[in-house]
């Protein structure tokens, strides 16, 4: 720690050449901070603690195929299942198909299922006793200016009302919170009664978009999944079940591979970024041989000069890598702020140990070839300028 | 203190309104330009001078070699994942233009979006049909296909994971709908029967699509007989007979959509009009390629801002790396260039010697950036989730048009990376220059 002034003033011996230099690894690690708050949001979906203890079960056919109402006391009678709700997918439009949020048709026992998503009891009531109710997550409803007593009308893409009217309209009785940051996406949605979905629509009615089944214990998970399918097995409506984490995964991994896309980009990043501060390290040692020969001469061991041109590198990569971290963290957080459902999570401890890492391992290795010669000149020669 | 921040303010004007002009300019602005600057070059006086100055640079080139890499693989980062992520935005908003043309309209309920939300019954599909401005085929029936879109889950070939597969009955008319596609393998399904033939673009992502394979759709075994290539995104389905799927599906007689050929695409205002004004129809319709188009919007939008902002902040990093580099190599090259004003050369040739070397630093780094993009992802295959919640195979696509936009962004850089470097060279006092060691 004492030679912290002496590794400093080196470190800024040459000021412009050092603030271009900070300015490349804080873009880098900017670029880095934003990357893997995407990744993590597309890594993480459906990985919540709730998530696990949570099975849905969808047709064999694909999730877009409905099944019979009439699954659910039979789903509710298979040991180990606490609760079973279900939901159906709406595909409501608000204003514009830009706008777009899911809005589902629930089961009145919906919220206790989804135990996260906190409502007042008050407007929990309300919505029970309101036919046309509709709930909707906080994040949403400040996006759209929307209060308790406003009317939202939805335009219907796949169920028009009897008669073929398109437009529903839905009484806003409730607004829910999530308390996790990280699940906070799901503060997107809005939810209104299936039975009054069930009465209204065209088409469509009697059936269910998915069953979700509360589990006491998510160990046991596999067995229920399979006595749950095994009701309908052979019959034309054949369900498969899986946890909700297992769901999500599979539905995200659908849009594309994210994880390849951002590894690529960071591989590219960090490779141009190891080559232009190696580039820095090299010129900064090179002129100055005459000082470390001074060093040398007196008394410094050559362990010593190797740990100081050693940390003036890791310094300079934890410097710009920080602020840029810090950048990020706080981009990310006017992101979430103005545009709401983007897939993005807070810069969190993960990130930032992760970051930390890369700053670390980047500033030994740029700084190992310079730092091999600053320890193995020799005084003489380095003090004639040879 | 002033004259300091005017002359400051000055340069940034100077740096900034060039490069936003060359951002605006067409490709062959560009080599207007170059062609213009070569010509300067060869006939002033100050432009011979500018050029003998360019010459003792870059001859001075090899010595410095380790820290102009730097210029050159920095921005060969920045345009390689710029390129590489336009392509991928490019080619799938060609996969999906392609699919559509003028002279063919899809009709759907009124209210959906998309095929698989939409409801047709069998008495609209007979009244559309029969629309005058619909063509005919040799046998005097009108080319319409009614058609049923559903998803499968079908596992794909690289992770074994169950995804979405849109599965697509046809009409019988179908055939001369769509004249682009080819069957490429086997046969075609005949009507009637659990038979389907398989996009090329699904066979190749999709598990259980060869020839000859079975499929569980629904609980009733289909064979795959078949294996076309049309082009354009419906190479990412399965087709099969539209009374057969809906049979398996319970679709009953309606349909999800119907597809027309018109005699002519301008017949398609009067088309719509006619669906529009008749009481028994709550239906829509849109030429296919409008249809088509709309579904690569929202994908091609966001990934163009994703690779727009990444190559920015990419793009600042290399700047400032080549920024350092040329102030280095200015400092280094001190004598050389205070020698050559002491004899006479003026400001500006030194000032565009310098500028030379960087942008000619900067085209290579732009040239193995493209390069590299090129090579690793041009058809480079990837998939996606789809308008009707199925996959869509689509191909990365390095166009000339994107290389020669990743070349504009590495002069971009350049440009700004030499000129504050080139400036300071030719302000340098001589006296000065000449003493320093």
């Amino acid at each position: 720690m004492k030679y912290l002034h002496l590794i400093w003033s080196a470190l800024f011996r040459r000021k412009t050449r050092t603030l271009f230099t900070l300015l490349s690894v804080l873009a880098a690690f900017l670029l880095f901070g934003l990357l893997n708050s995407v990744r993590q949001a597309f890594a993480n979906a459906g990985q919540s603690v709730a998530g696990a203890s949570r099975l849905i079960t969808i047709s064999k056919v694909s999730f877009m195929v409905a099944l019979p109402k009439s699954l659910d006391l039979r789903i509710q009678a298979v040991p180990g299942v606490s609760d079973v709700t279900y939901a159906n997918w709406f595909g409501g439009i608000y204003q514009d198909p830009k706008n777009f949020f899911a809005n589902e048709a629930v089961a009145p026992n919906f919220f206790d299922v989804y135990s996260e998503f906190k409502l007042p009891a008050a407007q929990l009531r309300a919505f029970a006793a309101t036919r046309t109710g509709a709930v909707v997550g906080a994040s949403l409803a400040s996006k759209f200016h929307w209060k308790i007593g406003d009317q939202i009308p939805l335009q219907a893409t796949i169920f028009p009302q009897k008669g073929g009217v398109n437009t529903w309209t839905f009484n806003l009785v409730g607004i829910y919170h999530i308390a996790n940051p990280q699940e906070r996406g799901q503060e997107n949605a809005l939810f209104f009664h299936w039975k009054y979905f069930d009465e209204a629509t065209q088409f469509g009615g009697g059936s269910v978009g998915w069953y979700i089944e509360k589990i006491a214990q998510p160990k046991d998970a596999d067995h229920i999944a399979q006595a749950i399918d095994a009701i309908s097995a052979n019959s034309d409506h054949e369900t498969k079940t899986q946890s909700e984490d297992a769901f999500q995964a599979s539905f995200v991994s659908q849009f594309a591979n994210i994880g390849l896309i951002v590894g690529a980009i960071m591989g590219a990043v960090f490779f141009t970024l190891i080559l232009l501060t190696g580039n820095t390290m090299a010129q900064a040692v090179r002129e100055r041989i005459p000082e470390l020969a001074i060093l040398k001469t007196i008394g410094f061991p050559n362990g010593s000069v190797l740990a100081l041109v050693l940390a003036e590198s890791v310094l300079l990569l934890a410097l710009g890598g920080a602020a840029g971290l810090g950048l990020a963290d706080l981009a990310v957080s006017a992101i979430r702020a103005h545009l709401g459902a983007i897939p993005m999570l807070p810069v969190g401890l993960e990130s930032w140990l992760q970051g930390l890492a890369l700053m670390a391992l980047i500033g030994l290795l740029v700084g190992a070839l310079p730092a091999r010669r600053g320890m193995r000149l020799r005084i003489v020669d380095a003090l004639a300028g040879r | 203190m002033w004259r300091k921040i005017g002359y400051f303010l000055l340069l940034t004007l100077a740096a900034v309104v060039p490069v936003i002009v060359l951002v605006l300019l067409p490709v062959w602005g560009i080599l207007a330009a170059a062609v213009a600057l070569v010509a300067w070059l060869t006939l002033t006086r100050t432009g011979r001078q500018a050029r003998s100055a360019t010459a003792v640079a870059v001859s001075t080139l090899p010595q410095r070699i380790g820290s102009s890499s730097v210029v050159v693989i920095g921005i060969a980062g920045v345009v390689g994942v710029l390129v590489a992520l336009f392509a991928m935005a490019d080619g799938f908003r060609a996969t999906l233009q392609q699919t559509g043309s003028d002279d063919t309209a899809i009709v759907l309920r009124a209210g959906s979006q998309t095929e698989i939300n939409s409801v047709l019954d069998h008495d609209a599909i007979v009244v559309v049909s029969q629309e005058p401005q619909v063509m005919r085929d040799a046998h005097g029936r009108p080319i319409a296909s009614p058609e049923i879109v559903v998803a499968a889950s079908i596992p794909k070939k690289s992770n074994g994971i169950d995804a979405n597969v849109e599965i697509r009955g046809v009409g019988e008319e179908a055939w001369e709908l769509y004249p682009r596609l080819k069957i490429i393998a086997g046969r075609r399904f005949h009507p009637g029967l659990r038979e389907l033939i398989v996009g090329k673009g699904a066979a190749r992502e999709f598990a259980h699509t060869r020839i000859g394979s079975v499929l569980d759709l629904n609980g009733q075994p289909w064979t795959v007989v078949g294996e076309f290539d049309s082009g354009d995104s419906h190479d990412s389905e399965l087709w099969a007979d539209t009374a057969v799927v809906a049979t398996t599906y319970q679709r009953g007689s309606s349909t999800s959509s119907l597809t027309v050929r018109l005699a002519n695409p301008r017949l398609f205002d009067a088309f719509k009009a006619a669906l529009t004004s008749d009481p028994r129809l709550k239906l829509q319709t849109q030429t296919t390629r409008k249809y088509f188009a709309a579904q690569s919007e929202g994908l091609t939008k966001i990934i163009r801002i994703l690779g727009t902002t990444v190559a920015i902040i990419m793009g600042i990093g290399a700047l400032f790396g080549a920024l350092n580099t040329m102030y280095a190599a200015v400092s280094t090259r001190t004598r050389e260039i205070a020698t050559l004003r002491a004899i006479g050369f003026r400001g500006a040739p030194v000032v565009v010697s310098v500028l030379i070397e960087t942008l000619l630093l900067a085209i290579g780094g732009g040239v193995i950036g493209g390069v590299i993009a090129w090579v690793l992802f041009d058809n480079y295959t990837a998939s996606t989730l789809g308008a009707n919640f199925s996959q869509v195979v689509f191909e990365f696509r390095v166009t000339p048009a994107l290389l020669a936009e990743g070349l504009k962004w590495a002069l971009a850089i350049g440009f700004l990376g030499g000129l504050f470097p080139a400036v300071r060279a030719a302000r340098m006092p001589v006296t000065e220059g000449l003493r320093e060691l």
